[in-house]
């Protein structure tokens, strides 16, 4: 290295320090623990039931946290997950009665398939933002569910199913918690370990660049919407398993409880930065204070306050330059 | 999921009389965009191990000859043999199969990954079947860097580090890809004096090794270090090619602007000289680390340079007088008056404006037209009981576009279009469009051809004979010598010098001044 020339040798010493506000969901995700422990703990908060029952209760957030977590980090959104797992419940709940548990599972994840594919295909091919599609999808899909179940219940008396998809424990261990644990894995190790994981992180990042860098980017963006649909569909399912029936409210509103834990997460909205795990903790951190919130006797409106106000807080902090 | 598109090199290799060392070789050129014909029946040669510099106006069509070499576009007509085997260059893969590696300064990188990543990307190394190793990845990429004779941490996220970085990280990426052929655009239009020699240095070494390297630049000097031979495009035509030992500046010059023009980079005595008339008073300026206790007073008509390394303060000082960046303490009095400046609007208000030293990011709406990036700073001026005046607008960015000579086939047009120096005029054009009292300049000739350099500098001097204050940033010495009335110098945000023009004998003298020795 004596060649080495003198002006590309500073050291580079302020480059590795981590960033604190990339892991601030930790942080909060151990301090707001430690305040419901010290204040709730003769309400119940600490039991290993209620700790059990907010994983039980963020299992599907959690799984659709993980695929949207590569939906962000393209720098692109899916709003319709949501309304996706209400269809797939209800579409899993009718064809399980007629047809059996293989062809419901299978026809429950054919929506998440078929819906990501159109939001994937109108956001690749036609160039549409992902933005207007997912929310005009939103719109589409609710309509489908109420319409094909005249917005009734569709009760689901398969006991395997029911088990598979959320109502069994193994041992003391929920069902779901392996579940959302299998995504979570699954999902961090691909992000971070393959060449699939990178070129999302490269498309978000920025995209003419991973363009001239051989990257398809039409493909990935296509990729990460479909997976988002399975993702979703999974979570319906997860729904419907735990609630034994299927119905088109399963899911409503989740696409911002998703989008608030993935961000919570570490994820940057700009895209270009995916945390996975991070978005498990997110999706823990609402549930918990859900949780807490409740057994603190908050009626539902102050619920809400609290909660807006609180991811509010968290998005700035983490965000905070 | 990499999509594989090949170079198809499969031609029959005809015998051509191409020397075996030849290895690039682009016959027939042409390239037309909507219409409008940029270039026109280009004859280019690489020769293995040459460092190959490529001349031309803004505009002239060197970047869009370039980009064909690399699939970003394809030609019109022509051919393109590499290593004398036709090769058909249909998009970026295919030329990075074919050895082509790009040096490109905007769009190649991405900064929320780490230099190894990016060196890598889309080639990561891989163990156990299908996990990338981002260990392997950054020991090869140390191991590359070493051979280069540079030391960059490629742990290090790319957001994190300075363009003379990203320079070294886009080499490293093409040389993890066995490219032969670097193309570099403009590599120094953003690297101060000391990280340019370094780059000079590492092309040395490349080229050592048998790499050849195309070297796209405006400044003569460099072309003069580093390169072997030049072709000089004009109007998308092919003027000359020649070994720069045969051929002297005037005659590039000459070659490059179509006629012969002689002293534009020399000090000239201005129409009015420096008033006395204060006109911006700065009294210890502090913002943030890099402007520290920084107290000058510029006169009317009156330029002043400011000169310093990269890192110097001299940006964030204009920053914090246009209002971007907030003043710790300090006072400013323009024409007298002590003023306040909190955003660039009152800022602008006060009669300061400010031309923004990157371009792309800072300066202009890339995806506009370039009418409506021009009018931008002028909507004040351009309605008519609230309404914009369409009429107006046109008028007065027709007059802008002439007087400034800008380029451009239809005002109409997106400016991320327009070739680099182009868009910097267009960023001076809208800027000057104000009248200001105060004009602010950050490098407003990087990546501006001579002819159009002389003429913003004339435009400096014409702008400071009306009576206007310039405060005036470049790294390159000659230019600053060449418009100055006043020189300060900063050095970790504070002025460590201040002199009058005629106290600086010579360009070594202010070099020296800068590095502090
Ligand atoms: N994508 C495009 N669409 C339309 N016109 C284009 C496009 N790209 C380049 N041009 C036009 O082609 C001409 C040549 O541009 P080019 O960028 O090759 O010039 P250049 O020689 O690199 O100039 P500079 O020194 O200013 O960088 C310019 O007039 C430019 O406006
Ligand atoms: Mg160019």
């Amino acid at each position: 290295m004596s060649t080495t020339t003198s002006v590309f040798t500073k050291p580079l010493s302020a480059v590795r320090r981590v960033d604190w506000r990339q892991n601030v969901i930790y942080i909060g995700f151990v301090a707001a623990f430690l305040l419901f422990a010290i204040t709730l703990g003769n309400d119940g908060f600490t039991t290993p039931n209620n700790l059990l029952n907010i994983v039980r209760q963020t299992a599907s957030i959690s799984v659709m946290a993980v695929a949207m977590t590569y939906v962000i980090a393209t720098a692109e959104i899916d709003l319709s997950i949501g309304s996706v797992a209400g269809l797939s419940s209800v579409v899993a709940a009718i064809a399980i009665s007629h047809f059996g548990t293989v062809v419901g599972i299978l026809a429950g994840l054919g929506v998440g398939l078929v819906i990501g594919a159109v939001n994937g295909g109108l956001v690749s091919l036609l160039k549409v933002p992902s933005f207007l599609v997912t929310l005009g999808m939103l719109g589409l899909v609710v309509g489908v569910a109420r319409w094909i179940t005249d917005s009734a219940p569709i009760p689901i008396a398969d006991p395997f199913f029911n088990a598979l998809f959320g109502g069994g424990d193994i041992g003391i261990i929920p069902g779901l918690l392996i579940w959302a644990l299998v995504f979570v894995a699954v999902g961090a190790l691909v992000m971070n370990k393959t060449k699939f994981g990178r070129q999302v992180l490269a498309t978000g990042g920025n995209q003419t660049a991973a363009q001239f860098t051989g990257i398809n980017t039409s493909r990935i963006k296509f990729t990460v919407l479909v997976l988002s649909g399975l993702a979703a569909s999974v979570a319906g399912m997860l729904y419907a398993g735990r609630l034994q029936s299927g119905r088109f409210q399963w899911g409503t509103g989740d696409e911002l409880s998703v989008i608030a834990a993935v961000i919570l997460g570490g994820t940057s909205l700009f895209g270009g930065r995916g945390r996975v795990v991070g978005s498990l903790f997110g999706a823990l951190f609402i549930g918990l204070v859900n949780n807490g919130l409740i057994l603190a006797g908050l009626d539902v409106s102050q619920q809400q306050i609290i909660r807006g106000a609180i991811i509010i807080a968290a998005v700035a902090l983490s965000k905070k330059k | 999921m990499t999509g594989a598109a090949t170079a198809d090199v499969t031609g029959a290799a005809t015998g051509t009389t191409v020397s075996a060392e030849q290895v690039v070789e682009m016959s027939g050129i042409s390239k037309a965009f909507s219409g409008i014909v940029v270039l026109k029946n280009v004859d280019f040669s690489l020769v293995k191990g040459e460092v190959h510099a490529l001349a031309g106006e803004n505009g002239a069509g060197k970047s869009t000859l370039m980009k064909i070499l690399q699939g970003v576009y394809t030609a019109d007509s022509g051919e393109i043999r590499v290593d004398g085997i036709p090769v058909k260059i249909t998009d970026t893969f295919a030329a990075r199969a074919a050895g082509i590696g790009m040096v490109f300064q905007e769009f190649s990188l991405i900064s929320t990954l780490t230099v190894a990543q990016n060196v890598f990307l889309t080639a990561e190394p891989i163990e156990r079947g299908f996990l990338i190793s981002d260990r392997v990845a950054r020991e090869r990429t140390a191991a590359i860097f070493a051979d280069m004779g540079v030391e960059v941490d490629p742990a290090a996220p790319l957001a994190n580090l300075s363009t003379a970085y990203w320079q070294l990280t886009e080499i490293a990426k093409a040389l993890a890809q066995n490219a032969k052929v670097l193309i570099m655009d403009e590599p120094t239009a953003s690297l101060a004096k000391h990280e340019a020699e370094a780059l000079f240095e590492l092309i040395g070494r490349l080229k050592a090794r048998g790499i050849s390297i195309i070297y796209i630049s405006h400044r003569m000097d460099e072309i003069y270090r580093i390169a072997d031979r030049i072709t000089v495009l004009r109007d998308g035509a092919h003027v000359l090619t020649s070994a720069l030992s045969s051929i002297t500046p005037a005659e590039i010059v000459e070659g490059i602007v179509g006629r012969k023009i002689d002293g534009q980079l020399e000090w000239r005595e201005r129409a009015a000289s420096a008033g006395r008339v204060p006109v911006l008073e700065a009294t210890g300026l502090t913002s943030g680390a890099r402007v520290r206790d920084v107290s000058f007073t510029l006169c009317e008509g009156e330029i002043i340079g400011l000169a310093g390394l990269m890192g110097s303060g001299r940006t964030e000082l204009v920053r914090a007088l246009f209002g971007i960046d907030a003043l710790s303490s300090g006072s400013v009095k323009i024409g007298g008056k002590p003023v306040t400046i909190r955003s660039t609007k009152q800022a602008m208000a006060r009669g300061l404006a400010l031309i923004p030293e990157d371009r792309r990011s800072q300066g202009l709406v890339l995806e506009h037209s370039v009418r409506d990036n021009l009018m931008l700073p002028l909507l004040d001026r351009t309605t008519s009981g609230g309404f914009l005046n369409a009429q107006k607008i046109v008028s007065l960015a027709q007059t802008l576009i002439s007087k400034f000579s800008i380029k451009v086939s239809n005002p109409t047009m997106a400016v991320g279009k327009l070739s680099g120096g182009n868009q910097q005029k267009v960023v001076i054009a809208k800027w000057l469009g104000t009248e200001p009292k105060v004009l602010m300049m950050d490098e407003p000739t990087a990546g501006v051809d001579i002819g159009t350099k002389s003429e913003i500098l004339d435009m400096v001097r014409a702008i400071a004979d009306d009576g206007k204050g310039v405060l005036f940033i470049s790294s390159e010495l000659p230019e600053l010598l060449a418009v100055s009335d006043r020189i300060l110098v900063l050095r970790n945000g504070e002025v460590v010098k201040n002199m009058v023009r005629s106290e600086i004998p010579n360009e070594e003298y202010l070099q020296l001044a800068i590095q502090g020795a």
